[in-house]
């Protein structure tokens, strides 16, 4: 049992961003199945849109006073010179390390089994720095930047991550080979890292290697840690192997502040069809509630949320296209709701 | 020999690199099924020599690379580079020297070998010289290091009318770009922008632009959903793998790189593999394909089909398959059973 402190009751108040396209839908998920649990969690919604130039300032006070953001996709405007606003919150409230946790839910049935992976990513540097510049016409350079302060963080949370949820390995995936230096000091703060957890076992995998071993052996994987770019690439693999970005959750981490949103591809939105519709799958961002409200030391409500998605899941019978059905995301939500115990 | 020197004329030579490890006895596969199909080439067989030659710097001698220059086509094994310092990587010196920019590798599904995937018919093309692998990294100052990635209109150019030209001169209908030019807005940028320049000189090939992130998702997804694949040296690396584990892993997968002046060297994407070296173990599948490559490249297309139709025979019937694959065969085993299928 959860013996909590005396307050610990008490609402906490929760920064929300439905975001666009699918965003509303899926958050407007979360929100009812909030409800309905009577979790203690009260939304301070606000409204962001990809379109914007920077994320108003009243969003990035709020994240800051509660802590905690639940978001929806931003679109990510192609071409033009501004910045992806999901890029900007990570930045701005230096949420270093992005998570994703792609794994087999029992009922569906994809092309892998045994798919059990935490993919820990460096969010902050890498080949995301933003520097690039054209040194005479055509030719452009593109600067990857690595430090030993931001390697040694990302590891150091990927160790300690696996070591608070009982994880047996921690696989560093890299091109050391390659990049001497870059990635040679992203593998030097790993293995520094990991010596200081003799029970965790620590092994090294080149980046395209590990792509090749993700479709074939999955089940060799359990965390694994990577700098930014190879991050996104390793975390899409995995999310596609079990079943794809609609049913992984994740999140991002720093050391004040925690944003959840989809695991993978967080810039999704969907497509016209799937918001006229209202069809999308709100099941990647029910389970990254979950760990929401793990995080928010609510662990029943969090264990029953889970439980709840777990048994829509296992029964087959509420699922949304990209799972093989064809329910409504409100048709999955009340089937959520009804399984809630 | 008599039969030869009738059509003596007619007889192109190529440069073998048999290599290290298991290549001499998948080489030597590639010999006996080219004999056994009356494929026209006359080999000029190099060896890695074990010392450094100071004009190359490097283990591979100069009349090594000058005959794949006067040929224009090879076929090279897996080579270890030996350790040590003050000479250049075996690979790193045939892609400088002979200007190899492209490489391309085809990846399909091997009827009767299953895999998870059963829908996989694409070919990567990878640019090969520039990108992240420039070389230039430095420190700049203590716990601080950068890497330099490099995109030039040229070279950008110059892969991506190759995998059009490739797709048109192999019946393909798409070519895809991949990219991450929503964050590298410059760099990725450029090579996208060369693409569709060449787009337009080929409009019966569908073009289209990927990001990568959901490029690895897809094809992990439903891979059928791809053709030719066109991508930076990075991209190209990791995705060339990522669809050589979709059809069974590099035992299989064949690869071509095209040089400067229309050089092919085709060559298998594994590497020497010295646990089953000398053993009689190797699948010379990848070499094997690899060489129905380089007779593609030569439009010996008659010679390349008989042979691309009779390993995936040999493997589809299941009872001549090496041990990687599960089965019980040798190599001269199954080299004998691709020869029978001809
Ligand atoms: N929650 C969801 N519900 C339903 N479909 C989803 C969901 N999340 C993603 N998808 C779909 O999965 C596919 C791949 O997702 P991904 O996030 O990689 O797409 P993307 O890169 O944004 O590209 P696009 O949405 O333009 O296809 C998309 O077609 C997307 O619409
Ligand atoms: N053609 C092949 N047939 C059978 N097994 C193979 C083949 N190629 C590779 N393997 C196996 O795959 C594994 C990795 O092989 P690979 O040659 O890449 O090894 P390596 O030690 O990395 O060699 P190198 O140092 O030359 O790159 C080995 O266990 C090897 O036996
Ligand atoms: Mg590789
Ligand atoms: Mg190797």
């Amino acid at each position: 049992t959860y013996m909590p402190r005396p307050g610990d009751g008490a609402p906490r108040t929760v920064t929300l961003i439905p975001g666009d396209g699918i965003g509303p839908l899926v958050t407007g998920a979360v929100q009812q199945v909030m409800e309905a649990m009577h979790a203690p969690v009260d939304f301070e919604s606000y409204d962001v849109h990809g379109d914007m130039t920077a994320v108003p300032p009243e969003v990035i006070d709020s994240i800051r006073r509660n802590k905690v953001c639940l978001k929806g996709g931003l679109a990510t405007p192609v071409g033009g010179g501004v910045s992806s606003l999901n890029m900007q919150l990570r930045k701005e409230l230096d949420l270093y390390a992005s998570l994703v946790y792609c794994f087999n839910l029992p009922g569906l049935p994809t092309r892998h089994e045994n798919v059990n992976i935490v993919v820990i990513r460096e969010n902050t540097e890498g080949e995301y720095s933003g520097l690039e510049h054209e040194v005479v016409p055509g030719v452009v350079e593109s600067l990857k930047v690595m430090t030993k302060f931001c390697s040694e963080r990302i590891a150091k949370y990927a160790f300690e991550y696996a070591y608070l949820n009982n994880r047996k390995k921690v696989t560093a995936v890299h091109k050391a080979n390659i990049m001497k230096l870059a990635d040679g000091l992203f593998l030097e703060s790993c293995r520094e890292i990991a010596t200081k957890y003799p029970g965790i076992k620590y092994n090294e995998i080149i980046v395209d290697n590990c792509c090749m071993q993700l479709v074939s052996k999955p089940e060799q994987f359990d965390v694994m840690v990577t700098p930014n770019l190879y991050g996104n690439l390793v975390a899409n693999t995995a999310a596609g192997i079990a079943g794809g970005t609609g049913v992984m959750p994740g999140g991002n981490v720093g050391q004040d502040h925690a944003v959840f949103e989809q695991g993978a591809s967080a810039g999704n939105v969907g497509n016209e069809k799937l918001v006229e519709q209202k069809k999308a799958n709100p099941i990647a961002l029910l389970l990254s509630s979950a760990m929401m409200l793990r995080h928010l030391r609510f662990p029943s409500f969090a264990d029953r949320l889970e439980t709840s998605v777990k048994r829509v899941i296992a029964e087959g019978r509420h699922m949304t296209k990209d799972l093989g059905g064809s329910s409504t995301t409100q048709e999955v939500v009340d089937a959520v709701v009804a399984q809630l115990h | 020999t008599a039969a030869f020197s009738t059509s003596q004329t007619n007889t192109i030579r190529a440069t073998l690199f048999p290599g290290d490890g298991i290549g001499p006895e998948i080489a030597e596969s590639v010999k006996q099924v080219f004999n056994a199909a009356e494929v026209p080439i006359e080999w000029e067989e190099h060896y890695v020599s074990n010392s450094v030659d100071p004009r190359t710097n490097s283990f591979l001698t100069w009349e090594s690379l000058e005959s794949v220059r006067r040929n224009g086509v090879g076929l090279k094994g897996p080579m270890a580079t030996p350790i040590g310092k003050g000479h250049r990587s075996l690979n790193l010196t045939l892609r400088k020297e002979l200007g190899l920019y492209a490489n391309v590798r085809p990846c399909f599904s091997l009827p009767g070998y299953k895999t998870r995937y059963d829908d996989v018919d694409l070919v990567t093309i990878r640019e090969n010289t520039e990108g992240e692998y420039s070389g230039l990294e430095h420190q700049v100052v203590r716990g601080v290091v950068e890497s330099l990635k490099i995109i030039t209109r040229q070279a950008s150019l110059r892969v991506a009318e190759y995998a059009f030209h490739y797709a048109q001169t192999n019946g393909r209908k798409r070519v895809s770009a991949i990219h991450k030019a929503n964050i590298m807005r410059k760099t990725d940028g450029l090579f996208l922008k060369c693409c569709r320049e060449v787009a337009q000189k080929y409009p019966d090939i569908t073009y289209e632009e990927v990001i990568i992130d959901n490029c690895c998702m897809m094809l992990v997804k439903n891979p059928a959903l791809f053709d030719v694949l066109v991508m930076p040296n990075l991209y190209g690396d990791i995705i060339s793998d990522l669809c050589a584990g979709l059809i069974g892993g590099l035992g299989l997968t064949p690869s071509c790189n095209i040089g400067e002046a229309g050089i092919a060297l085709a060559e298998a994407v594994h590497g020497s593999a010295p646990d089953i070296a000398g053993k009689n173990l190797a699948n010379p599948t990848a070499l094997l394909l690899s060489s129905v490559a380089m007779l593609r490249h030569l439009k010996l297309d008659d010679k390349a089909n008989r042979i691309h139709d009779a390993i995936l025979k040999t493997i589809a019937e299941g009872n001549h398959r090496t041990v990687d694959l599960g089965g019980k065969s040798t190599t001269t085993e199954f080299t004998n059973e691709v020869c029978d299928n001809l």
